[in-house]
């Protein structure tokens, strides 16, 4: 009997949660200056460590952030990778780089796109500026910086990458 | 075998909407005085670190992970995590240092439930065939035991009405309570029905914060010159997730967990449970034999706010607590999961005796 009956692969229990989701008072407070066209960090008041996107604490020391920091649009390059397959509901299409960006006046790097480059031309301690969306889209958003593209400015040795004053290299 | 002690003790007071925090704005507060009580600095400062959480509750995808940024793991730190109340995060925590790979160890839990609905949340933890797609949820399970005992002559409804009025009058004292104050049992009764034959006051209610605590070894409690309580039992037993095998009137599992953790060896002084339903501290107290000689819930316990995934951990810190003060020389606290109090865990704690 039990030899005839069919085998079950599966079953359909769909799941669905309403969530009334809050960003924290960390990432509101960046979120609001994104939709001004500013970046902002928040610096450790033990280390002095300045962290962007910034979540509320000194992920080191585990010590509440507070103080804000206007930060450059102008980063660092501090590692790479060359896109070469599609990435589903991704409208860019492949080739396309994907960036860990240290920005001037930050210690710690956030990760975006890059275009406006020659692919194979990218190394790290490159300079690289934010390209922004035009201000009547700016949204509370990571997406209101469309990419980043390369700069003429001296690389960055290695081991000043992430080590940068708010006012670049030359500062 | 070492003896564990209880060191520190903190908790966020129990509120109903945390707003615009995240995990680790919930969390740091809680850890910053708790490393104060013992005089550390950070997670640095303690050999392991265990925390228990889930993520379902606040809708948000490996928030538990976010958490670490609270602790300070810079250098990378020992670290784990239990999908579950922080108890049971304790649990791992004295078989880490029993195994002799710990001498200390920081344990925390966190709960923002107030992001989604609970009870509908809660019903994703049942039995995956046959229960969670129905959708039934953790109220209504527990409405189903409370009928049962009624029906059974168990418990009368006074019964339940009198949990829940000495639990606000309790909270009084209670400076994280969320409900608290005088309220009669015939006030209560006189409230309308909300899951029958459960009225709202019989349910805790839903509630954002976290509690976090240090244990060690007694000799690492003596160097650090701090209060400490002797943990001397801690077990826990499940029971199957078919309902419909359970005898739900009774709490078989608590009351084996309690006996193997060493409830029996002396008189329980105060016993903080987890009991979510005002029927479950009924069940609770008798599966654990307590009598007039017991101070159940002096806290309130969680009728008067329950943070999910903190609240068994924050059961063992308010017995901690009135160890410490002198209140109490030997205690109990017990932590549940699960629909209907399927999984139990029970914890002896005792007065250090001086050297």
């Amino acid at each position: 009997m039990s030899d005839e009956q069919e085998v079950i692969t599966a079953i359909k229990a769909p799941v669905f949660l309403k969530y009334n989701f809050t960003a924290g008072k960390a990432a509101t407070r960046f979120l609001a200056q994104i939709k001004k066209g500013v970046l902002t960090g928040q610096r450790c008041p033990k280390c002095a460590a300045v962290f962007v996107p910034p979540r509320g604490s000194c992920a080191a020391c585990g010590v509440a952030t507070e103080e804000e920091v206007v930060l450059a649009d102008k980063a660092t390059v501090q590692s790479f990778t060359i896109v070469s397959i599609p990435i589903p509901n991704n409208p860019i299409q492949p080739p396309y780089i994907i960036a860990n960006l240290v920005p001037d006046g930050a210690n710690v790097s956030f990760i975006h796109l890059m275009s406006e480059c020659v692919n194979e031309d990218i190394h790290i301690g490159q300079r690289v500026q934010a390209v922004w969306k035009p201000q009547a889209e700016w949204d509370y958003a990571m997406a209101n910086i469309r990419y980043f593209k390369p700069i003429d400015e001296p690389d960055v040795p290695v081991d000043r990458i992430g080590k940068l004053p708010v006012t670049g290299l030359e500062g | 075998m070492k003896k564990i002690a209880i060191v520190a003790y903190q908790q966020s007071d129990s509120v109903s909407d945390a707003g615009a925090v995240n995990e680790v704005e919930l969390i740091m507060p809680v850890l910053q005085r708790t490393f104060a009580q013992v005089g550390l600095n950070n997670a640095q400062d303690v050999d392991f670190v265990c925390s228990g959480s889930c993520d379902y509750l606040q809708g948000a995808a490996f928030a538990f992970v976010a958490g670490v940024d609270a602790l300070g793991a810079v250098p990378p730190i020992k670290e784990s995590h239990v999908e579950m109340d922080a108890a049971w995060a304790l649990y791992e925590s004295i078989l880490k240092i029993r195994m002799g790979h710990a001498d200390s160890a920081l344990i925390y839990g966190f709960s923002k439930s107030s992001p989604g609905e609970l009870p509908i949340v809660l019903s994703q933890q049942l039995d995956p065939y046959y229960l969670a797609p129905l959708w039934i949820d953790s109220v209504s399970l527990a409405a189903l035991q409370a009928r049962l005992m009624l029906d059974a002559g168990l418990i009368t409804e006074r019964d339940m009405a009198e949990v829940v009025s000495r639990s606000r009058r309790n909270a009084r004292s209670n400076p994280h309570a969320q409900l608290s104050g005088d309220i009669s049992p015939e006030d209560i009764l006189a409230g309308e029905m909300y899951l029958s034959p459960l009225r709202k006051a019989d349910c805790c209610p839903v509630s954002d914060g976290a509690s976090a605590m240090i244990i060690a070894t007694v000799e690492q409690a003596q160097e650090w010159g701090v209060p400490y309580v002797i943990i001397s039992g801690i077990d826990h037993c499940i029971e199957t997730h078919n309902l419909g095998m359970r005898d739900l009137t009774d709490s078989v599992s608590t009351r084996t967990a309690a006996k193997r953790a060493g409830i029996d060896a002396g008189k329980v002084d105060v016993a903080e449970l987890y009991a979510p339903f005002s029927h479950q501290e009924i069940i609770l107290t008798r599966a654990l034999g307590l009598g007039k000689e017991t101070s159940v819930n002096p806290s309130g316990g969680v009728l008067a706010g329950n943070l999910m995934m903190a609240s068994g951990l924050s059961r063992i810190g308010e017995v901690f607590n009135r160890i410490v003060s002198g209140a109490a020389r030997r205690g109990i606290a017990h932590a549940t999961s699960g629909p209907c109090l399927q999984h139990n865990l029970v914890t002896v704690l005792e007065r250090a005796e001086k050297a």
